[in-house]
Parts: C-alpha cells; sequence; structure tokens
C-alpha cells in the first residue's frame, strides 16, 4: 500500500489499527490482550467523530494510539494525507491535541494557569518575545472563556469546568487542526456539562478544528457528533451519521445500547421499550471466538461464533459489521 | 408546615421535616442540608436529584445516621411510621438500620469488603437482623443471590468482590440490602459508577423486587434519565434546599422553579439535537459561602432584588406541587393555601 491515502478529503484516516497489551497471567506466561483489533474510521476537517462504547471496550486506547501515546501495533495512521509513523509523529504533535477526562489529574498542581496554557508554546516555540507569549495566553483564555486575571492562579483555585477549560486552552495552544477529546465532560456537574459541550461547538465553527469525541453518555454525543461510531471489545460494529445511527440502529449491540440510555422524560420512559442485554462484558484476554458481541446477542447463529463479520455498507455510509442484521 | 393533612390516617411510611444537618470543619459550619421537607408513601419511589454540593446525599446519611464524625442533625424531625428516629437510641437505631431502611452506595468496590467472601458479608448481614443459625443464614444468602439474578449462585457465594464485575458487585450489595427485607432502600447514587447497558439491568432490578417485595425506595442521582426512569415523585435540591418537589409529571413537564428550568434546558434531548445548549451560567455553589437570598440567585438569569435578599418560601403551584422561587410570585403563580383549616 502506498504511503498517501487515496481519499485526500480526509483529515485523519485510521486504517486496520491494533494495539495489543501483553499481559502477565502467571510466571513466565502472558497473554496478549487485543484492546483494539482492526479499526478503521476517517474523519473530515472540522467534522466530529463520536466514539461510544461501555468501559474496557478500547474507546480510550483507540484515541490515545491515534496520538502514538501507545505504540500502535499494527495498522495505519494518515494526518492530511500522510503516514504518520514513530518517526516523524513530532511534527503532527502540532496538528493533533488531546483533552483528557480528569481536569483534576491532568494539570500540574504546581504550575499556574498561564504556565500550564503557556508550555506547549515553550515546547513548540511558537512566539518570539516574552510579550507575545503573553498575549498569545490570553487570547485562548479568552477563546475558552477564562478571565485574564486567572492567569496567575493555580488549578486547586478552579472548579471542575473551568478546569476543564485550561486543558481545552491548552490543547488549543498550538493550533491544532484535529484534537482527540476522551470523555472531556464526564467528570463534570450536569448544569456544567452543558457550558463545556457549547464551547467545543462554539471553538469547531471559530476555528474549523475536527474532534474525534470520546464518550460514554449517548445523548451527549448525539449532540456534538456529527458521525457517530459503536465500538464493543476493541471493534467497531457499526458506524453512521448521528442522527441516521439514533433513528435506525441495525448492529443488536446499538440496539441495547440505545435502548438502555435513560431518557429524560418520565412519558418516554414509561413506554420504552427496554432490550436488556444478558450478562457482562466478556474479559478481552479470554474473547469470545468470531463476533465478540455472540455471547450476549440474541440473533446469534453458528457463523457467527466461526467467523468476525466486517463492516459493510448498507447505504449512505451506515456500515454494520453483523451476520444476521 | 405542609404535609399535615393526614393525621387521622395512618401515617406515612416516612416523613422528613425540616431537616437541617451541618458540619463542623476548620472553616466554620458548613450547612449542608438546610430545611428540607418530604415525604415518602409506602411502596413508591422517591426522586432525589441535585449537582454535587446540593446536599441530596447528606440528606440520605441524615435519615440512615451515618454522617461522618464532624456532622450532625441541628433541627428537624425524621419520622418513621409517626415515631421520630432522630430521638432513637443507638440500639434502637442499630435496628432501624437494616430491619427498616437499608442502603446501597455508589461504589461497591469500596463498600463491600475485600478480605472477606460475598457468602460471608450477606449472612452476617442476616445473622446480625434475625436469629437464625449459620446453615439457614447461607440458604437465605444462596436464595439472595438468586432473587438478585446472580447466575450460578452456588459459586458466586464462594467468591470475593474483585472477583466479581461492577455489576455483580451492585447486586451483592442490594442482596445485602434486602437480606432482612426492610421497608426502605435508599439508593445514593446507585448506577453512577456503571456502564448504560448494566446500569439499565440495575435499575430494572431494583424495579422487579420494589414490586416483589413491596418496599419503598428513596434514590439519590443527579442523573436525570435515571429520575425519569425510576422515581414516581421527584425532589429537587440545591445548595442545601429543596428547590422544587412533586410528582415525575409536574417536574418535568410544569417546572415552576428557575434551577430546574435550567437544568432541563442545559441536558441534550431527543428534541433539542439540532440546537445549541442552553447551559446554566456560572459555576456550582460554595456552601461555605451562601448568599443571603435564593441559593440559586448568582447563577439566575432571572434574579431580582428579593430573591438577593430573602430566601423564598415554598409555595403550592396550581397542579398541586410545590417550588420556592421568587418568580412565581412576581407571576402569581400558586395557590393560596387556606391555613386555618389545617
Amino acid at each position: 500500500m502506498s504511503n498517501t491515502t487515496q481519499n485526500e478529503k480526509y483529515l485523519v484516516e485510521v486504517r486496520d489499527l491494533q494495539e495489543h497489551f501483553p499481559i502477565k497471567t502467571g510466571f513466565f506466561k502472558k497473554k496478549l490482550l487485543k484492546a483494539v483489533d482492526g479499526v478503521n474510521f476517517a474523519i473530515k476537517p472540522g467534522e466530529t467523530l463520536g466514539l461510544v462504547g461501555e468501559s474496557g471496550c478500547g474507546k480510550t486506547t483507540v484515541g490515545r494510539t491515534l496520538l502514538h501515546l501507545y505504540k500502535p501495533t499494527g495498522g495505519q495512521i494518515f494526518f492530511d494525507g500522510n503516514e504518520v509513523t514513530e518517526k516523524n509523529i513530532y511534527n503532527y504533535r502540532k496538528e493533533m491535541q488531546m483533552v483528557f477526562q480528569d481536569p483534576y489529574s491532568s494539570l500540574d498542581p504546581r504550575m499556574t494557569v498561564e504556565d500550564i496554557i503557556g508550555e506547549p508554546l515553550d515546547v513548540h516555540k511558537l512566539y518570539s518575545s516574552k510579550a507575545e507569549r503573553r498575549d498569545k495566553i490570553l487570547e485562548l483564555m479568552g477563546l475558552v472563556g477564562l478571565n485574564a486575571e486567572h492567569a496567575t492562579r493555580y488549578v486547586h483555585e478552579f472548579s471542575g469546568g473551568q478546569r476543564q477549560r485550561i486543558g481545552i486552552a491548552r490543547a488549543l495552544a498550538v493550533n491544532p487542526r484535529f484534537i482527540v477529546c476522551d470523555e472531556p465532560v464526564s467528570a463534570l456537574d450536569v448544569s456544567i456539562q452543558a457550558q463545556v459541550i457549547n464551547m467545543f461547538e462554539e471553538l469547531q465553527e471559530k476555528l474549523g478544528v475536527a474532534y474525534l469525541f470520546i464518550a460514554h453518555d449517548l445523548l451527549v454525543v448525539h449532540h456534538i457528533s456529527d458521525r457517530i461510531a459503536v465500538m464493543y471489545l476493541g471493534r467497531i460494529v457499526e458506524t453512521a451519521d448521528a442522527d441516521e445511527l439514533n433513528d435506525n440502529p441495525i448492529h443488536p449491540y446499538t440496539l441495547s445500547l440505545l435502548s438502555a440510555v435513560p431518557v429524560p422524560d418520565p412519558n418516554t420512559a414509561r413506554t420504552q421499550q427496554r432490550i436488556i442485554l444478558e450478562g457482562d462484558v466478556p474479559s478481552p484476554l479470554s474473547m469470545p471466538s468470531g463476533c465478540a458481541f455472540r455471547t450476549r446477542c440474541r440473533y446469534a447463529t453458528e457463523q457467527c461464533a466461526k467467523e468476525c463479520p466486517s463492516l459493510t455498507d448498507r447505504g449512505n455510509g451506515h456500515l454494520v459489521a453483523c451476520w444476521n442484521k | 408546615m405542609a404535609d399535615t393533612n393526614n393525621n387521622q390516617k395512618k401515617p406515612p411510611l416516612l416523613q422528613v421535616i425540616d431537616l437541617h444537618t451541618s458540619f463542623t470543619t476548620d472553616k466554620g459550619e458548613v450547612q449542608a442540608v438546610n430545611g428540607v421537607s418530604f415525604t415518602l408513601e409506602e411502596g413508591k419511589t422517591l426522586g432525589i436529584v441535585g449537582e454535587s454540593g446540593s446536599g441530596k446525599s447528606v440528606t440520605a446519611y441524615s435519615i440512615m445516621q451515618i454522617l461522618e464524625q464532624n456532622g450532625h442533625i441541628t433541627q428537624g424531625q425524621i419520622l418513621f411510621q409517626g415515631e421520630d428516629i432522630t430521638k432513637y437510641t443507638v440500639k434502637q437505631m442499630n435496628v432501624f438500620r437494616g430491619q427498616k431502611c437499608a442502603m446501597i452506595f455508589q461504589d461497591p468496590m469500596t463498600s463491600l469488603n475485600p478480605v472477606y467472601t460475598v457468602g460471608n458479608q450477606i449472612e452476617e448481614a442476616i445473622l446480625i437482623h434475625s436469629d437464625k443459625s449459620r446453615a439457614e443464614a447461607h440458604a437465605a444468602a444462596l436464595e439472595m443471590l438468586e432473587l438478585v439474578g446472580i447466575n450460578d449462585a452456588e459459586r458466586r457465594i464462594k467468591q470475593y468482590p474483585h472477583e466479581l464485575s461492577g455489576g455483580m458487585r451492585q447486586r451483592v450489595m442490594i442482596a445485602m440490602a434486602l437480606a432482612s427485607e426492610p421497608w426502605i432502600l435508599i439508593a445514593d447514587e446507585p448506577t453512577t459508577a456503571l456502564d448504560v447497558t448494566i446500569q439499565a439491568q440495575i435499575l430494572e432490578l431494583m424495579q422487579d423486587l420494589q414490586k416483589k417485595l413491596d418496599m419503598a425506595i428513596i434514590i439519590v442521582t443527579h442523573d436525570l434519565g435515571v429520575i425519569a426512569q425510576m422515581a414516581d415523585e421527584i425532589v429537587v435540591m440545591y445548595g442545601g434546599r429543596i428547590c422544587e418537589r412533586g410528582t415525575a409529571d409536574d417536574i418535568f413537564y410544569r417546572p415552576s422553579h428557575e434551577y430546574t428550568k435550567g437544568l432541563l434546558r442545559s441536558i441534550p434531548n431527543v428534541n433539542n439535537m439540532k440546537e445549541r445548549l442552553i447551559p446554566i451560567s456560572g459555576t456550582p455553589i460554595n456552601l461555605l459561602n451562601m448568599p443571603k437570598g435564593c441559593a440559586f440567585c448568582p447563577r439566575c438569569d432571572n434574579a431580582m432584588k428579593i430573591c438577593l435578599e430573602q430566601v423564598p418560601p415554598e409555595l403550592k403551584m396550581p397542579d398541586g406541587h410545590f417550588a420556592s422561587c421568587w418568580m412565581n410570585v412576581k407571576d402569581h403563580n400558586y395557590v393560596e393555601e387556606d391555613t386555618a383549616n389545617e
């Protein structure tokens, strides 16, 4: 395969991404934990792809491997048509940034806000004078809705929502075109979540950044995303436009995931037909053969145990990996 | 106060009247719960909803009287079938906890003892609250595990908490809480640590068991979706006070407090997917620095002069639910109660 994508219109493209972690299961014994096992997706400039799934399905690992925070076991990552490898990742750090889930542990308590936001500017040498650095920091703080007077304060003086704003300002400092947002609102209070979600949407309109928005709250993901990918045990089982996925889910896992979401509306809740999944997610150390979902799927057949289905197009870019649906 | 109109009838299962709970800290007295009143009827589900620092969990802990060392109920009554449990002795309280009222917590890993098997822990709960023998308790524990939908209970009963998944641990917690068939189950954020599909299982299990055992549930959560699914009655809390209380339909379809309205506007739902969300501005409340008037007024877009000065009284809305917001006084959107008849 060539080192450039055929499809130049995508900003980020991931092909057959794999991330396997060796796990010690005993003295001299090792097993491979296939956290991500053959994931494909593509994100256009200025687009948001939502990535949803339960804990342990590998969605965070996808985000981190994408930025080479973990070395990918296999597969290819393309940015703007060029392959990103271990050797040239430093050229792309400025283009791809990350916002973390926990605004408490992802910011250094011994640094002032100014230093936190200024650090990426220092690393990439993006200013020529002290005054320029200061101006850039204040501009970034204004962009995420922080006051100039906050610049000299330490992180512990801020609430969760404000900390998340600092984290976002830090990610934006190098003017990236793509940000991986790893559960950026799940640690925040309900009344603060909307502020931060709106900020992500406004920043996208203003700056044209693309997001990979990883979250487990399906209503939030539906609200912010253009397209949504559903993951189950290291694989994407369904991808579609946000509305299409919510209106016409096809994969049995997506169906039950959507029906499990508690809707904040008593009438809907009373009439809702829930598809309650039996049992728990299997351990990724002892994955079922074939389709990973078959142990909890009510449509499972013999074929599901033999062979893992791949994503097939069901029209309008609605991709589903299922034999029976 | 309200809720005293059924004196002749059987008293309600649980009635909280003007509860005040405060914590003594280095920075001064923190009033975590500030005049909370509500009623729980038999077999019903009451939802307490609020964000962190709203006093929702402290209210639940006050009922069980399992507050931290520095916390105490300073005022108010908690009536269980007409008896004030705040006046109970330690011994009476030990009977109340477990037999009358049981509690499950957010994080099942930290609330289970890691060095005992789950069977051991459920048996302990049974042995304390009944005069069963060990063998009988073991049989009862097995039965409880099956009741909460744990497959292969014979094997699971011998396992330690770390060998179980999060959903399974929460089932064990529920089994333990229900072992002595309490009248009331208090669930403090029971599904917050769980995934959506597991959350759906646990919520369904709680509703099932409620029907089977005919118990009342108090569910404390920040998740409006969970509340909508579970609760008959809802109490909305902010800054230690009740903003609004009423049936689920009252709160969701006819909110009468600016905070509730703002909260419902700010969450994504089926109808606002294409629109920008309307957030509540400002930052969450600091209990050490409470405003003089309404706790929500620093964040309220419609705050008036009076909101800063005076705490709004609880008023009855035309549909019969209660809200504490000066906006209703301004718009004259309330029913004047005839206090003389009571």
